[in-house]
């Protein structure tokens, strides 16, 4: 008895943050739709939803900005329920980062320390070692409004990082960065989170972000969770046609089923034209289904001998070229919409113009075929 | 050589210029000009008048004068303190707390005092608190007092009525700056574990310095500068300078000595207002925005 207690309580401790069925209404319209996650200490945990889907929301509630309309909260093994915000043992990056502009560097990584009635020379201590870490040595008398972007960005970082946060929650932070910066700030905000290994939850709108820096992904949609998964699954094995046109680049094929067996569906367009599917739902013939197949998984021009393919003979109606994301759009009359498919830029598509018909294809297995509801 | 072209493009620019130069050069620079040239002339023995700088020394050589002006000032400084922790709250609410669609109507609401002229205030105010008054009345219908109590035309009285008087150039200038201030800065104080007296004191007021600056500047001048409000409400006991500079003109008919204490009151304001921008870190030019 006594070991099984004392597994419970191994397993609890490893939890950081444990959300369980957690709702908020205002008046009649429901952001927070009974959501349950945990997430493991030391994570990359990462909400991503379109804007209004109610992320932000359930952020501040985990920051104590917002009373849950239902549901409980715990941060380790704390109830949070009627803990003030700074009472919490989690901390939040604001959308906007929120620094103090009438304080310098110092000052407003200082300034939780101070509120702790930490000395003044431990503080001081705290902050260069801080400052450190984030690639900022020496920037502590420097005021807000003299730094770029991505200084301020790990300001508001350190700022939080100080006080050493059982959770460290951030709403969008690299929102307002441009481009190259976004995709810098990325990786050094992932490296930053495996040195010091706090548990990290982080909401955004950008998949790549999400895919980029996560352990786990939960995507949102209409203040519900569609799922949580690792970024892989969630990029190959969508669990929902939302999620699947969602995360990354999709092309999506009406169908009727005809067949179902072993995984596979049989899917027949209205044109006539039959194509295998995968799916990981058992599928009943007659059923209108979904499949989603992916730019990057269609060949080009397929080799006659490939087996298990399905081939399409498609027109090309135009080129969009953008490096190494260029790609193809195609039409063909067995489909309702254009397809967008891969062209990689290794000189072996380059005959390829619009207005060429061309054969394409692809594995029965690479898609994910849904019951359309 | 100006062309044509250079002087039409001027043209508007002095059309619109010239009444506020006019205004400002006939009703402002000329008057005081001549004021200037009176506090510096006095009758000699043969009843001639002759240049001089007596009708200054006059105010630090009868301690009545200058003890009645370190008064004002102090008394000015008190309200336009009282002033101040009255108007941060209440700038704070309408900006930050109460619901967006009534910030109109609290604006309004504060605004409203302002639509009858001064006086008719302050006799509101005298028929609230004389010994007569509506307070006193149902004092004493409430058993709470046995005689009736004389309210008015006290330090106390005058200090209330110029606070009224002044609040709404305060909270002016707090609502532009509270207006500015990012909920977010407030809503991070927080998660990093302040209290209220502390985001008060450390994100609150640093940020809304300069209108602090800028209210409590207009609500000095104003103040010191009153003459209705101590005359009504302070009465005998409390004496304001305004009044003494009123007693040299009209009482004493002495305009020489009157236009003295005129600028000295200019003068001497305008200092403690440098003295207040120095101590507070503030720069003129910013505040006044």
């Amino acid at each position: 008895m006594a070991a099984v207690h004392s597994r419970v309580i191994a397993i609890e401790m490893h939890v950081d943050l444990s959300v369980k069925n957690v709702s908020k209404k205002f008046k009649s319209f429901t952001a927070v739709d009974d959501v349950t996650f945990e997430v493991e200490k030391g994570k990359f945990f990462s909400i991503l939803g379109p804007s209004g889907c109610g992320k932000t929301t359930l952020l501040r509630m985990i920051a104590g900005f917002e009373e849950p309309s239902d549901g409980v909260i715990y941060i380790g093994a704390q109830n949070m329920a009627e803990i003030p915000p700074n009472k919490r043992p989690v901390n939040l990056i604001f959308q906007h980062l929120a620094l103090f502009p009438m304080m310098n560097v110092a000052d407003n990584i200082g300034f939780g320390l101070a509120r702790r009635k930490v000395a003044k020379n431990e503080i001081k201590k705290k902050v260069a070692d801080i400052l450190e870490r984030v690639n900022l040595t020496g920037f502590g008398p420097k005021k807000i409004h003299q730094l770029s972007g991505g200084q301020k960005q790990r300001v508001a970082i350190a700022r939080s990082l100080v006080l050493d946060p059982t959770v460290l929650l951030l709403d969008e932070p690299l929102g307002a960065l441009d481009l190259k910066l976004r995709e810098q700030m990325k990786i050094e905000l992932k490296k930053l989170q495996e040195e010091v290994g706090t548990t990290f939850v982080y909401i955004t709108h950008d998949q790549s972000e999400a895919l980029v820096m996560s352990d786990h992904v939960a995507v949102m949609n209409e203040g519900k969770f569609e799922q949580i998964d690792s970024p892989q699954n969630l990029y190959s094995r969508p669990a929902s046609p939302f999620v699947a046109r969602f995360v990354g680049n999709n092309n999506c094929l009406t169908g009727t089923c005809i067949g179902y067996g072993d995984g596979l569906a049989e899917l027949r367009f209205s044109s006539g034209e039959k194509v295998g599917a995968r799916t990981d739902r058992v599928l009943t013939p007659g059923v209108r289904a979904e499949l989603f197949i992916r730019p990057e998984s269609i060949i080009i021009e397929p080799d006659k001998e490939l087996p298990e393919l399905n081939r399409l003979q498609v027109m090309v109606s135009s080129i969009l070229f953008d490096g190494a994301n260029s790609q193809l759009l195609v039409t063909s009359p067995a489909l309702a919409d254009e397809l967008l498919i891969s062209l990689p830029q290794n000189r072996q598509y380059e005959h390829v113009a619009a207005g060429n018909s061309i054969e394409i294809g692809w594995n029965v297995r690479a898609g994910n075929c849904f019951e359309v509801r | 050589m100006k062309t044509l072209a250079q002087v039409k493009s001027r043209l508007p620019l002095f059309i619109f210029l010239t009444p506020i130069l006019l205004w400002l050069f006939l009703l402002i620079v000329l008057p005081h000009l001549d004021l200037l040239r009176m506090s510096f002339r006095i009758e000699n023995d043969y009843g001639d008048m002759i240049w001089s700088v007596n009708n200054y020394l006059e105010f630090f050589r009868e301690p009545i004068y200058w003890l009645t002006f370190t008064r004002t000032a102090l008394y000015a400084i008190i309200v336009t303190f009282l002033t101040l922790c009255i108007s941060l709250p209440v700038a704070f609410y309408i900006t930050k707390v109460a619901p967006p669609r009534f910030i109109g109507f609290l604006s309004l609401l504060l605004l409203m005092p302002f639509w009858v002229s001064e006086l008719v205030r302050v006799y509101g105010w005298m028929i609230l608190l004389r010994e007569s008054g509506v307070i006193n009345h149902f004092l004493l219908k409430w058993g709470i007092l046995r005689q009736p109590v004389e309210m008015l035309y006290n330090d106390v009285a005058m200090t209330m009525g110029l606070v009224y008087t002044s609040m709404l150039f305060m909270v002016v200038p707090l609502l532009s700056v509270l207006d500015n201030l990012d909920d977010s800065l407030i809503e991070a104080a927080f998660d990093l574990g302040s209290t209220m007296p502390t985001i008060v004191w450390k994100i609150i007021i640093p940020h809304a310095m300069p209108g602090i600056a800028s209210g409590s500047i207009v609500v000095f001048m104003l103040t010191l500068g009153n003459y209705l409000t101590p005359n009504l409400m302070g009465g005998k006991n409390s004496l304001w300078f305004t009044e003494q500079i009123y007693n040299q003109f009209i009482a004493s008919f002495n305009w020489n000595q009157g236009s003295a204490f005129g600028f000295l009151l200019l003068i001497i304001s305008s200092l403690i207002i440098f003295v207040g921008l120095k101590l507070t870190n503030q720069k003129l030019s910013r505040v006044i925005q």
